[in-house]
């Protein structure tokens, strides 16, 4: 009986069973990949929004601190987006005719809220807190970046969970003075001496249980 | 009746408790009929999971689905999975207060029955997502029942009325306003053709606007009915005080107390209170020097009875008998020809003597006035009145004898001079008296308006329904047990174009559109109120200092002489209402409806309670036994009473007493939402009884006009007791699940109670690895079985604060209901009476948790505090930590039980809480979203942070608890309640010999029997 396959295919056959590690490899790499990418976590992707509202014209133009909007970060696991009042604090007696700013003036007057399309979302089944972060030292710059130097605001950080424990691990990373957590300029000048002291001050654990997020 | 029959009878079940040792505990009539496959039953963990797909899919296109969604589920993968982009919705204007993610508190009052209960209704921005109780309302103290739990499922009920209709049609208010302006225009100059029918009243401003009415249209009559009746309460104590008064109990001052069929602890007024005060004199720790006592004679098991120290099982009509002969111990009336019970009888009268001034007897809503009387005289007579028992006013408004008042009214309507008919709430055409005709008297009336939150039976044959607001949407106010009143003040703007019973009060006076805010306000304003006190008031949830002053009274001493006495033999028919849907009005509420009842455990439905004895005369054989003992399905009997048949299914309950049938109404709903009506249809669950409810016979009857006869065909029932058991060989001596004992014993050797066993178990922990050191906190519960009275407060609870979906009655019967917490219940002793514990099982919490080693994708894991975390997201639904969990506390998500669609639901839902999807094991957490919101609070208090406090964090279960049963903390603060309570000597957990090292224990159950009375 001939051979069904041709001699070469034996080469075939080996470079493909030696190659099965590699290839599964390149496989899970890719895969790797991919949920990393900015694809699947919004990394870095502005979002239009119904007002094209600069943080970096506000915050790095203006110097207003985080918290005039963002109320409740200090207090809540909401920063808190502010109501058509905050912006009308201002807008009321400055850049009162811009066509950039009608749908807060319509807002305003109508008694309708703006929707705002959000930028950092996590899944339902993860609860994240701002105000435990900022009260033990987690700078804005932090998780936000340069908030400071955005026009449309966009995610700076990819989110994932492997991101989160990096800092929950090892908070002595990135954990900064109270000072200076709205800081967005802030940059230590020796974290490996501050981190394990502040760390220590401000009694921060390293909380890694499931249920720490997840409930 | 032929003598083979015979043998379903205690005999047998006396030698198999025989052969359980120890202190024999059996948790139902199935597992002391069944042996071997009850066993097997016991040893499958998800027993019906090979049941078939209810719709009967084919294997062949099920085969093509499962390859469609793979393939589809791939495909699925490679979209981004960012899903839809969301939306940041910040008010325009944000009140003052507002924290955006912090919940807000404010005190309202749910009415029941007329009567309130003040609450605290959380809030977040603006949605009332749980109800817990008010600690400041004497009502209340903090507690919860299941009712007041479950109010806030009822307010986002898709299927409440949304709409005025006329027979159906749409219509709007104004509409009903124009409608109304002939009749009214009638009523000027003849006023006694406007008749308005509300239930029990006890609010101010209602009352005092009802009042106006009457006087505005001279003639005009306010008629009252409420089908759960407290006329032979009202009627009792009219002859015993001459008048129409309120008794308001001091549980926590009685040494003794005596109930005459009375469930004290979860029906009427104030029975949060009651439940309170009852256990704050029965909590043991090895320090008491006193416990207090009750003895319950009572005609069907009730709660209040399950923790009795000495229960009494007798039929309805003897109960008066009973009373009779305590009164002649006391020294009072003849004594009666009461034989049995002589003895028992005696040592009762000599406890009442000797607590003079310390004892309560306390009559049920269901005895007849004159059991009520000689409650009142006896209570005169060993010092109640003025010591335990307050005496007030009655704070109801108009206190009426309410069946006469229904009655006149029917009367008038049969003679046609009712012209126009107001009907504030209620749903008389459902629940009035079987002989009325209330439907063929109510024909006749030529106005008909029906405001009530759903269109239901008797809307639907009104001319005019006006949607009714629930309690959390609108202004309103009313008095609790002891007359206090609480300002009703609204969560949420009504949601479905709801109207208050004030608003259509006010267009009957011919005013302006009247908000009820106005009403409410403007009454207390020219009533004692300042814009000071009314805010305080808003505030505190009570009106200071309003409750009703104590009546220097005594009762009449002198004892009816009995009537004709009871015809003996026959059944007796004990009618009473539903311990989860009360009178039918909470049917559309499925979580009361899938709460397992107290006493029975089952769901969905009502059944007719028979003794084992009685199930045996009506000839149910041994032959059955497989099918009555059996918590899947059940048999049926038809019910006739006074020429009137009903099939209704047939349970056979433990401490029944003989001859008696008892059966809840409520059930059997046409019409009022889906789930209150669709049910009886397709499942089919729930008998209307109210078609044999007559007026000469509320609570039922006797004798000759009843009889029941088996009928053929099994009955597929949801009885949760037997669901998620932990093994019955554990049961019992051997592993000690229940323990109790006597005061007296517990006072001789605390540690007697645990018994041998728990000295041996407590050796046994080994390991070998060394100890995991929980350096933070490390959470723990205690559960004092003592005071359990396995009311349900603490399950809807868990439910509302854990967005636990509901399952329906088919899924129940598969075993698939999704309570974290559920309340197991054990009997001791023979079957004709024996005594009940119950046990409330939530996630163990264990150290060494059996759970976790098993489980292929780390979804379950111990956190750095001792909780067992679940973690929902990674479950991938292997059920192996179910089936690893020897105490049975992990649900499973078979379906996709909760609700993601109706829109009506969604901001119901906690948001502190994972709404949890299919194919995901769930379970308790000692609600960690409370914990971390604590330890959150305190690390941001102060530079360094600090620990969490005892008492910051409480579970929803432990918040509820009207008898504060369950205590929750941290261990590791050795000044905590609950590291106290680990250090009792009754403190043990189950299955200890496993070595989970559960952190969930239970103090073992104490009684207080009586020593004159053996057994």
């Amino acid at each position: 009986m001939a051979q069904i396959f041709h001699r070469s295919t034996n080469t075939l056959s080996r470079v493909t069973i030696f190659g099965a590690v590699f290839i599964a490899g390149f496989v899970l790499w890719v895969i790797g990949g991919i949920v990393r990418s900015p694809y699947v976590t919004n990394q870095g992707i502005a979002r239009e929004q119904p007002v094209p509202f600069s943080h970096q014209h506000h915050v790095a133009g203006l110097g207003i601190d985080c918290r005039y909007c963002h109320t409740s970060v200090e207090k809540s696991n909401f920063a808190g987006v502010p109501p058509t009042q905050t912006c009308m604090n201002c807008h009321a007696q400055i850049w009162t005719n811009a066509d950039m700013l009608a749908p807060v003036r319509n807002s305003f007057s109508s008694n309708t809220p703006i929707r705002w399309e959000r930028v950092h979302r996590l899944p339902d089944y993860v609860h994240f807190n701002h105000s435990i972060h900022v009260n033990k030292g987690v700078g804005c710059a932090s998780c936000h970046g340069r908030i400071d130097r955005m026009n449309l605001t966009y995610q700076a950080s990819p989110l994932t969970m492997e991101w989160c424990l990096d800092c929950h691990r090892a908070p002595e990373k990135y954990v900064r003075p109270r000072d200076q957590v709205f800081n967005m300029a802030y940059v230590a000048s020796d974290q490996k001496t501050l981190g394990p002291q502040l760390v220590r001050a401000y009694n921060i654990q390293k909380l890694t249980s499931c249920s720490t997020c997840h409930y | 009746m032929s003598d083979n029959k015979t043998t379903l009878d205690f005999r047998e079940f006396r030698e198999r408790i025989g052969d359980i040792r120890g202190k024999e505990y059996w948790r139902s009539l199935e597992e002391l009929s069944r042996g071997a496959d009850f066993e097997e039953l016991m040893q499958d963990e998800f027993p019906r999971q090979a049941a078939p797909l209810a719709n009967g899919v084919h294997r062949r296109d099920f085969m093509k689905l499962m390859s469609a969604s793979i393939a589809l589920a791939g495909a699925a993968a490679c979209t981004p999975p960012s899903g839809k982009p969301e939306k940041i919705v910040p008010y325009v204007k944000q009140p003052e207060d507002l924290i955006p993610g912090k919940p807000l508190f404010f005190a309202t009052a749910m009415p029941l029955g007329g009567y309130t209960t003040g609450v605290l209704a959380e809030s977040h921005m603006g949605r009332p997502t749980k109800i817990e109780g008010n600690p400041d309302h004497p009502s209340s103290l903090g507690g919860t029942d299941a009712y007041m739990q479950a109010s806030i499922l009822g307010l986002y009920d898709p299927d409440r009325s949304q709409v005025v209709r006329t027979f159906g049609e749409t219509r709007t208010w104004s509409d009903f306003i124009g409608a109304l302006q002939p009749v009214l225009k009638e009523a000027a100059v003849n006023g006694a053709g406007l008749r308005i029918l509300t239930q029990t009243v006890t609010s101010p401003t209602l009352g005092a606007a009802l009042r106006a009415l009457v006087a505005q249209y001279p003639g005009m009559q306010w008629h009252q009915w409420e089908p759960v009746s407290g006329d032979n309460k009202r009627e009792g104590l009219r002859s015993a005080f001459g008048g129409y008064v309120n008794a308001v109990y001091h549980f926590d001052k009685a040494s003794v107390v005596v109930s005459l069929d009375s469930d004290f602890m979860s029906d009427g007024a104030g029975h949060v209170r009651y439940s309170r005060d009852f256990a704050s004199r029965r909590r043991v720790r090895h320090d008491t020097k006193s416990m207090n006592r009750l003895y319950a004679i009572e005609s069907s098991p009730t709660s209040s009875g399950s923790i009795a120290d000495h229960r009494l099982s007798v039929r309805p009509s003897q109960i008066e008998g009973c009373a009779r002969a305590i009164a002649a111990g006391v020294g009072l009336g003849a004594a009666g020809a009461i034989a049995e019970n002589a003895s028992w009888i005696a040592a009762l009268v000599r406890d009442l003597q000797r607590n003079q001034g310390a004892a309560i007897v306390v009559a049920g809503d269901d005895q007849p006035p004159v059991v009520h009387a000689i409650a009142m005289a006896i209570n005169q007579a060993i010092g109640a009145i003025g010591t335990t028992i307050t005496i007030t006013d009655s704070p109801e408004v108009e206190p009426v004898n309410q069946l006469e008042s229904l009655r006149r009214l029917v009367t008038d309507m049969n003679a046609g001079s009712v012209k126009a008919l107001i009907m504030l709430g209620g749903n008389p055409i459902f629940d009035a008296p079987a002989d009325f005709n209330f439907a063929a008297a109510f024909d006749k009336v030529p106005f008909r308006a029906h405001l009530s939150p759903y269109y239901d039976e008797t809307s639907m044959l009104s001319h005019w329904h006006i949607p009714e607001t629930h309690y959390l949407e609108t202004w309103g106010d009313g008095r609790g047990h002891d007359g206090t009143v609480t300002i009703q003040q609204p969560l949420i703007a009504p949601l479905y174009n709801g109207r208050a019973a004030i608003e259509v009060l006010a267009t009957l006076a011919g005013g302006m559109d009247q908000s009820p805010y106005d009403a409410v306000r403007s009454h207390w304003m020219t009533n004692g109120a300042n814009e000071t006190l009314w805010r305080k008031w808003l505030n505190d949830g009570v009106v200071t200092n309003s409750a009703l002053p104590a009546r220097t009274a005594s009762a009449s001493t002198s004892i009816p002489a009995p009537v004709a006495p009871k015809q003996s033999g026959g059944f007796e028919l004990r009618i009473t209402h539903d311990p989860n849907i009360y009178d039918g009005r909470f049917a559309n509420n499925a979580w009361l409806q899938e709460l397992p009842k107290p006493q029975t455990k089952i769901t969905w439905e009502n059944v007719l309670l028979l003794s084992p004895k009685s199930a045996n005369a009506i000839g149910f054989g041994d032959a059955e036994r497989d099918d009555l003992f059996n918590e899947k399905h059940t048999l049926q009997a038809d019910l006739s009473f006074r020429g009137r048949t009903l099939r209704v299914p047939v349970w056979v309950v433990p401490g029944m007493p003989e001859n008696v049938a008892t059966i809840h109404f409520g059930y059997g709903r046409k019409h009022g939402g889906k789930v209150a009506s669709e049910i009886s249809e397709k499942n089919p669950g729930g008998v209307d009884i109210y078609p044999i409810r007559f007026s000469d016979g509320l609570t039922g009857g006797a004798g000759a006009q009843i009889t029941l006869v088996r009928s053929a065909g099994t009955y597929p029932i949801g009885c949760t007791q037997e669901h998620q058991s932990i093994n019955p060989k554990d049961v019992g001596g051997d592993r000690g699940i229940i323990r109790s004992g006597t005061f007296d014993e517990y006072q001789r050797n605390p540690h007697a109670i645990l018994g041998e066993e728990h000295e041996a178990a407590a050796e046994k922990d080994e390991s070998f690895y060394p100890a995991f050191e929980y350096k933070g906190h490390a959470w723990a519960m205690v559960i004092d079985t003592s005071v359990c009275t396995g009311c349900n407060g603490c399950v809807i609870a868990c439910q509302a604060e854990n967005n636990i979906s509901v399952v329906g009655k088919e899924e129940v019967v598969r075993e698939r209901e999704m309570h974290w917490l559920r309340i197991d219940r054990y009997y001791r002793g023979a079957p004709e009476n024996p005594e009940v514990y119950h046990q409330p099982v939530p996630c163990m919490q264990c150290e060494n948790a059996p759970c976790e080693p098993v489980c292929p994708v780390e979804a379950t894991s111990h956190s750095s505090e001792g909780l067992n975390d679940m973690t929902y997201n990674r479950c991938v639904g292997t059920r192996y930590c179910s089936n690893n969990c020897p105490y049975k506390v992990r649900r499973f998500n078979f379906f996709h039980y909760a609700d993601y669609d109706t829109e009506a639901m969604k901001p119901m839902r906690n948001p502190d809480v994972t709404v949890r999807t299919r194919g995901v094991m769930e379970k308790c957490t000692y609600c960690v979203q409370r914990i971390n919101a604590a330890k959150i609070e305190a690390e941001k208090d102060g530079p360094q942070g600090r620990r969490v406090r005892d008492g910051e964090v409480t579970t929803a279960c432990q918040q509820a608890c009207p008898s504060e049963a369950i205590t929750f903390g941290d261990m590791n603060d050795p000044s905590s309640r609950v590291a106290s309570l680990k250090k009792e000597p009754a403190n043990y957990a189950l299955l200890e010999d496993l070595n989970t090292r559960p952190r969930t224990t239970y103090l073992g159950a104490i009684r207080n029997p009586n020593p004159e009375i053996r057994g």
